[in-house]
C-alpha cells in the first residue's frame, strides 16, 4: 500500500476507532448496565455518572501507562546492567559521569537551557507588544508564527543551509557568509561587527546585572520570604552573575578580536559559538509559541490599569515593564518553563546539523549515540534517566503554575 | 487653582460625532456633576478632558493654557475610574505611591505622602495588602487615595459609586463631599448616571443628552427651573408628569385647558399672542395636592406604594398612554382603586412648548 494511503487508513480507524468506542461504552452503560428506567432509575444514573468519567478516561490511562510509566521503571532497571547483560548496580552511572562527552552535554544543556528559553521568551514578548496595535499586526504574527509549524529536522536543514561554506572564489549559498564576505574590515565593518555588537552586548550586560541585582536585593535587605523564595533568589542571582562574566568575555573579544575578513567561515566547526548557532534553530521556532501566547496575555491586561499609569506620568516603557509585565508574569513562568522542558528533550537539532560533533553534543543525543550507536542499552538508560531527573522537576513547577493560571 | 474652559468642544468616531457644541466654564472649587442617560458620552466627555480620548474639535484649556496635545500626565489631572482600575501587583502603598515614584519624588515624600493619604480614607492598616484582599468600597478609597497622592489641581471621577453596593454608595458620596470641603481649592468634575448622586454633590449640573449639554446650572435651579422637558423629567424622582393642553388665559398667570378635561394655572407668564398655543404642562409628584375644585388630573388610582413618609400613587393610563404620579404626604394606601382629583400650586407648575421650557424665551 503506498504509505499516504497506509497513513490515511490509519487516521480513518484511529478516529473512528475512538468515536465507536466512546458512543459504544457509553451506549452499553446508559441502557445496558444502569438503564436510567424502572425502578432503580435514580440510583442507575448516580452509578453510570460515577463510572463515566472513567469509561472516558480509560484508553487515555491505559495508553499512558503502558507506553509512559512502564517504560519509566523500565528503563530505570535497564540502567543497572552492563552491555553484556552484568549487572553493575550503580556502575553505569559512575562511568557516564567519568566520560568527558557526557561532561560537554551536561554543561551544553546548562547553556541551550539558559539562553533558550530567556531569548525566545523575550523575542516573544517583543513581538507580541510591538504587533498588538498595528495595522499589520496580525500578518507578522502568522509570519512569526509559521516556524512553528516547521520539524525540528526540517528548520535545521534550512539554517545549515544559512550557515552553509564554500570555497573563498565560489559564490556563497550560506547567507550568514555571502554577509560576512561582504566584510572588509574598513569604517563599515568597524561599525558593524565592533561597535554596535558591543553597544548591544554592553546593553545586554547591564540589563541582566540590573535584573540579577533586583532578584538579589531583597535577600540583603532581609525581606522575610520563604526558604524556596531565597533559594530562587541566590539561583536566579547566580545564573545572572555567570551570564554577565559570560558575556564579559564576549565584550572583551568583540573589541579586541581580530577577524579574518575575506575567507569564509565553517560556522558550525566553530566550538563554543557553534553551540550558539544551533540555539538560534530552536529561539526561531519558539519565539512563535511564546509570541502567541503572551500576546493573548497581554490583551487580558485591563486597559483602565494602562490608563491609570498613564494619567499616573508613566512612558510607554515603564507601563510596559512595571504595570504589563508584572500582570502577565504568571503566563510568562509558564511559557518559560514550556519551552525549558522542550530545551531539555533538544534532540533532532543537533543530530541533523553536527550530531554531537565539534563539541556540540546535548544530553537526548548523547543518550542516542549511546542506545542505537554504541548498542550500549544500559549507559543508554542510564543518561536516559538522568534527563528525566533534570525535566521532572521543572515539569511540576510548570503544571503547578500553569494550574495557578487558570484559577 | 485650575479653571477648565471648553469651547466647541466635539468628539467624533470616524463619521459619528457623539458630542458636539461642548461649551462649558468651571471654575477654581467648583465640583461639576455631568449627568446624562448611558450612553449619552459623559465618560467621553470625561476623559476628553484627562487627555485619553482625542480631541476632534474645539477647544480645551486650564487656566489658559491650551491642552487640546498635552499628555494626560502634564495636564494636572488625577482620575478614579468606575472599576477602579488599581494596579493588581501591587501593594496599596505601591498603588498610591506610583505617580510619586515616576515623577521621582524622594522616599521620605512619598512616603509622608502616602501615609497622610491612607489617614485621611482610613486605609493605614491596609497599607500592605493587594488590591485583591481589600472589599469594594476599600479598593475605590485606594482608587482615590491614589489621585490625592499627586496633591492635581483636578479630580476626575468616572462613576465611581456604581459597582458598590447601596449602603456603601452613600456613606461613599458623604466621603467624597467631605473630601471635596476639605480641599476647597480644587476642581472636580463627576460622572454619574444617579440624579441623586448629582443632586446631592454637586455645585453645578451639566445635563448631557443627544450628543449635547441640555442645562447646566446648580440642583436646585435645574429642580425648579428645568430649561426643558428632557431635564424636567431626568431630574427628580418619580419623573415629572407631563400633561398636553392649550392655553387659554394669557398674563402673569397663565390657565392652561388639558386635553384631559382638566384646567391648569401657573405662574409661568405668557403673552397674549400665546393664546391657542399647544403646551405640556409639568408638575412634579410631590407637588400633587388633593382637591374639590378645578382638577389638573382626576382619574382612578391603580396601585399605591406607601413608603411610610409618603404615598406614591400611579393613576391608570391616560388616553396618550402617559403615566401619572402623585406623591402624597402620608400612609394612603386607602385610594387604591379610588378616584383621586390633584391639583398644584400655580408656583410650582411648569410649562413647556415645542419640549422648551416657557420660562426661558
Ligand atoms: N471607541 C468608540 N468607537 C465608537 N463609538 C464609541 C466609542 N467609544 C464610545 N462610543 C460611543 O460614544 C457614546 C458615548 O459613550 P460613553 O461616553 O461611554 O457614554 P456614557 O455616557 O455612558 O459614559 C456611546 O454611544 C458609545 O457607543
Ligand atoms: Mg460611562
Amino acid at each position: 500500500m503506498h504509505p499516504a494511503l497506509q497513513a490515511l487508513f490509519v487516521i480513518v480507524v484511529g478516529v473512528g476507532g475512538c468515536v465507536t468506542y466512546f458512543y459504544a461504552s457509553n451506549l452499553l452503560l446508559d441502557k445496558v448496565l444502569f438503564p436510567a428506567s424502572g425502578p432503580n432509575a435514580g440510583r442507575n444514573t448516580n452509578r453510570a455518572n460515577m463510572i463515566r468519567p472513567w469509561l472516558f478516561l480509560f484508553p487515555a490511562l491505559f495508553l499512558l501507562s503502558l507506553y509512559l510509566a512502564y517504560p519509566v521503571f523500565a528503563t530505570a532497571w535497564l540502567s543497572l546492567f552492563a552491555k553484556n547483560g552484568d549487572f553493575v548496580g550503580l556502575g553505569n552511572y559512575t562511568r557516564m559521569f567519568g566520560e568527558p562527552k557526557f561532561g560537554e552535554s551536561l554543561a551544553n544543556n546548562i547553556l541551550w537551557l539558559i539562553v533558550v528559553p530567556a531569548a525566545a521568551t523575550a523575542f516573544g514578548l517583543l513581538a507580541a507588544q510591538l504587533t498588538d496595535r498595528i495595522k499589520w499586526g496580525n500578518f507578522a504574527k502568522s509570519l512569526i508564527f509559521m516556524p512553528m509549524a516547521i520539524s525540528f529536522v526540517g528548520a535545521s536543514v534550512i539554517f545549515k543551509l544559512i550557515y552553509d561554506s564554500r570555497e573563498a572564489d565560489l559564490s556563497q549559498i550560506g547567507l550568514i557568509n555571502a554577509v560576512w564576505l561582504k566584510f572588509d574590515g574598513g569604517v563599515g565593518s568597524f561599525l558593524m561587527l565592533r561597535l554596535v555588537p558591543f553597544l548591544l552586548i554592553g546593553c545586554l550586560l547591564l540589563a541582566i546585572t540590573w535584573a540579577g541585582w533586583s532578584v538579589l536585593r531583597p535577600l540583603l535587605r532581609g525581606q522575610g520570604d520563604g526558604l524556596l523564595v531565597k533559594a530562587a533568589r541566590i539561583l536566579g542571582a547566580l545564573v545572572a552573575a555567570f551570564l554577565a562574566f559570560e558575556l564579559g568575555i564576549w565584550l572583551y573579544g568583540i573589541a579586541t578580536n581580530d577577524l579574518p575578513f575575506g575567507q569564509p567561515q565553517v560556522w558550525l566547526q566553530k566550538p563554543y559559538w557553534n553551540n550558539f548557532f544551533l540555539m538560534a534553530v530552536l529561539v526561531w521556532i519558539q519565539t512563535g509559541f511564546a509570541m502567541v501566547i503572551l500576546s493573548a496575555a497581554l490583551r487580558g491586561v485591563p486597559e483602565d490599569t494602562i490608563e491609570a499609569a498613564t494619567i499616573d506620568g508613566a512612558n510607554p516603557f515603564q507601563i510596559f515593564f512595571k504595570i504589563k509585565v508584572p500582570q502577565i508574569m504568571g503566563t510568562i513562568i509558564v511559557v518559560w518553563t514550556t519551552i525549558t522542558i522542550t530545551v531539555l528533550k533538544v534532540f533532532d537539532i543537533v543530530l541533523a546539523m553536527t550530531n554531537g560533533q565539534w563539541e556540540t553534543q546535548v544530553l537526548a543525543n548523547y543518550m542516542y549515540d549511546k542506545l542505537f550507536r554504541a548498542l550500549d542499552w544500559g549507559m543508554g538508560s542510564a543518561s536516559a534517566m538522568i534527563i528525566m531527573l533534570l525535566v521532572t522537576p521543572i515539569l511540576i513547577w510548570n503544571v503547578v503554575n500553569a494550574r495557578k493560571e487558570m484559577r | 487653582m485650575a479653571d477648565l474652559v471648553l469651547k466647541n468642544v466635539e468628539k467624533a468616531y470616524g463619521e459619528v460625532k457623539v458630542l458636539k457644541d461642548i461649551n462649558l466654564d468651571i471654575k477654581t472649587g467648583e465640583l461639576i456633576v455631568f449627568v446624562g442617560p448611558s450612553g449619552c458620552g459623559k465618560s467621553t466627555l470625561l476623559r476628553m478632558i484627562a487627555g485619553l480620548e482625542r480631541i476632534t474639535g474645539g477647544d480645551f484649556s486650564i487656566d489658559g493654557v491650551r491642552m487640546n496635545d498635552v499628555p494626560p500626565a502634564q495636564r494636572g489631572i488625577a482620575m478614579v475610574f468606575q472599576s477602579y482600575a488599581l494596579y493588581p501587583h501591587m501593594t496599596v502603598r505601591d498603588n498610591m505611591a506610583f505617580a510619586l515614584k515616576i515623577a521621582k519624588k524622594s522616599a521620605a515624600e512619598i512616603q509622608a505622602a502616602v501615609d497622610k493619604a491612607a489617614r485621611i480614607l482610613q486605609l493605614t492598616p491596609y497599607l500592605d495588602r493587594l488590591p485583591k484582599a481589600l472589599s469594594g468600597g476599600q479598593r475605590q478609597r485606594v482608587a482615590i487615595g491614589r489621585s490625592i497622592v499627586r496633591d492635581p489641581k483636578v479630580y476626575l471621577f468616572d462613576e465611581p459609586l456604581s459597582n458598590l453596593d447601596a449602603a456603601l454608595r452613600v456613606a461613599t458620596r458623604i466621603e467624597i463631599a467631605q473630601l471635596k470641603e476639605a480641599m476647597p481649592n480644587s476642581t472636580m468634575v463627576y460622572v454619574t448616571h444617579d440624579q441623586v448622586e448629582a443632586m446631592t454633590l454637586a455645585s453645578r449640573i451639566v445635563v448631557l443628552a443627544g450628543g449635547g449639554i441640555s442645562q447646566v446650572g446648580s440642583p436646585l435651579e435645574l429642580y425648579e427651573r428645568p430649561e426643558n422637558e428632557f431635564v424636567a423629567q431626568f431630574i427628580g424622582s418619580p419623573s415629572m408628569n407631563l400633561l398636553a393642553g392649550e392655553v387659554v388665559e394669557t398674563g402673569a398667570t397663565t390657565v392652561v385647558r388639558l386635553e384631559n378635561g382638566g384646567l391648569a394655572r401657573t405662574h409661568v407668564p405668557t403673552q397674549s399672542a400665546d393664546k391657542g398655543l399647544k403646551v405640556k404642562i409639568g408638575v412634579r409628584p410631590e407637588d400633587f395636592t388633593e382637591t374639590d375644585g378645578d382638577a389638573i388630573h382626576a382619574g382612578e388610582v391603580e396601585i399605591t406604594e406607601a413608603l411610610g413618609e409618603v404615598t406614591l400613587l400611579y393613576f391608570q393610563k391616560t388616553a396618550d398612554g402617559a403615566q401619572i404620579v402623585a406623591k402624597l404626604p402620608g400612609i394612603r394606601p386607602e385610594l387604591r382603586r379610588q378616584t383621586v382629583k390633584l391639583t398644584a400650586n400655580p408656583k410650582k407648575v411648569h410649562l413647556f412648548a415645542n419640549g422648551k421650557s416657557l420660562l426661558y424665551r
